[in-house]
């Protein structure tokens, strides 16, 4: 195959994956992983390199808009970045101790765990009583909504702490935002409602990913030209995806790909199972 | 009601737009400068077949380190351009808690000042720590 010939069909597929990414939620990095190692044979090291720029740029690109809406509880992000930066890191060090084959079975079990997520029930009940530690830390806050502004109340702040600092371990190991982990430590453990929780972790994602993009970047898992075309195609993806959940309500589609990661997960146990990574 | 608070709400108010636009425009930026590169790597090696992805080769491919992109940038090597982007993309959300702490700084909070303060020597560790093998 001729770099040009490549490029193009990549450059398509990317923009499909942050396409995909956007509409489910899933983000793009996670798509583009699966494509990049089962469709293009491509080194998953190189795959995973390619998928933490994905969601860096997919995470920058759709916070700049929620900040400026007030949604994103920007003291909770920062104080869970230490939880998901120094787990990135550390992520980004067991990496080379871990077989290929076993990020790649990780990935897929991450995978289907992230397509249930996008399931589940949300959260929209605002807490009006916090824990301690939330007063102190001062995490509570306020956030828009049809019907004026909404107080919430945060509780179990340690044990979302906790799975904050897995989904940077996780995100650092295999490349990918983590965003299902974070939101079920905002969502399920300390009880924020959906909306500031997915678009908290979206903030999020871009300083966790880059805490262990710069580790990736000297260790030579970002080549340049799988980065040129899956940095644009992802961007051009997720701008459409946004677009287009304006003005529909993608509930069918998110059935279907769900159904859809299903099997890209279980192609990728299978053959990281087989050792074919 | 918040606008009692006035002073430090303004402030408060003010770094976040600030750090939006920042966010939109290190991508933008990002995009563009790979886009570029993009353009004359296409227009080097159109027609040279693919380097074999299925074998990792890591460091020795060159463009791991800032020197190493800025040589390649000065001579127009594409492969340095898309790097350099590749750069301004991690670097943006890098720069994100720098803006932060001043904004913190700014609204003399000082529990946050201290927490983005260790965010930001975790990201310099992960810099300058010599993880990479």
């Amino acid at each position: 195959m001729t770099i040009i010939t490549f490029t193009l069909i990549l450059l398509a597929g990317a923009y499909l994956a942050g396409l995909v990414g956007s509409l489910t939620g899933l983000g793009g990095g996670v798509v583009v992983i699966p494509l990049l190692t089962l469709v293009f044979h491509v080194d998953i090291r190189y795959a995973i390199g390619a998928a933490l720029l994905a969601s860096i740029a997919n995470s920058s690109g759709a916070a700049s808009a929620y900040i400026k809406e007030g949604i994103t509880n920007i003291r909770l992000g920062m104080f869970l970045e230490i939880a998901t930066t120094v787990g990135a890191v550390g992520g980004a060090i067991i990496a080379v101790y871990t077989p290929t084959n076993t990020i790649a079975i990780l990935f897929g079990a991450i995978l289907l765990f992230s397509a249930a997520m996008t399931l589940r029930k949300k959260n929209m009940e605002a807490l009006t009583e916090g824990s301690a530690l939330s007063y102190k830390l001062k995490l509570n806050s306020s956030y828009p909504t049809k019907d004026g502004e909404v107080e919430y109340k945060l509780k179990n702040i340690g044990a979302g702490f906790s799975i904050m600092t897995l989904a940077g371990v996780l995100s650092g190991l295999l490349g990918i935002g983590s965003g299902a982990l974070k939101v079920l430590a905002m969502d399920s453990a300390m009880h924020i409602p959906f909306k500031v929780s997915t678009t908290t972790s979206n903030f999020m994602i871009g300083v966790t990913a880059a805490a262990s993009a710069v580790v990736y970047l000297q260790r030579g898992y970002m080549d340049p030209g799988i980065a040129f075309p899956v940095m644009l195609g992802v961007l051009g993806g997720a701008f459409t995806g946004s677009k287009l959940l304006t003005r529909m309500d993608p509930k069918v589609l998110k059935y279907i790909f769900c159904v859809a990661i299903t099997f890209v997960a279980a192609e990728m146990i299978f053959n990281g199972y087989n050792h074919k990574f | 009601m918040k606008k009692i608070l006035s002073k430090s709400f303004t402030a408060d108010q003010d770094i976040e737009k600030l750090i939006g636009y920042l966010l939109r425009y290190g991508v933008i930026t990002a995009s563009l400068i790979v886009f570029a590169g993009g353009i004359i790597y296409l227009h080097q090696y159109q027609h040279s077949s693919i380097p074999a992805y299925h074998t990792f080769v890591g460091e020795r491919a060159g463009y791991t380190t800032i020197s190493q992109i800025m040589s390649g940038v000065g001579t127009f090597n594409a492969k340095g351009i898309i790097q350099l982007g590749v750069l301004v993309l991690i670097a943006t959300p890098i720069l994100r808690i720098f803006f932060s702490l001043i904004g913190f700084i700014l609204e003399k909070d000082k529990l946050y000042i201290l927490i983005t303060f260790v965010v930001l020597s975790v990201m310099m560790f992960s810099i300058f720590g010599g993880l990479k093998v």
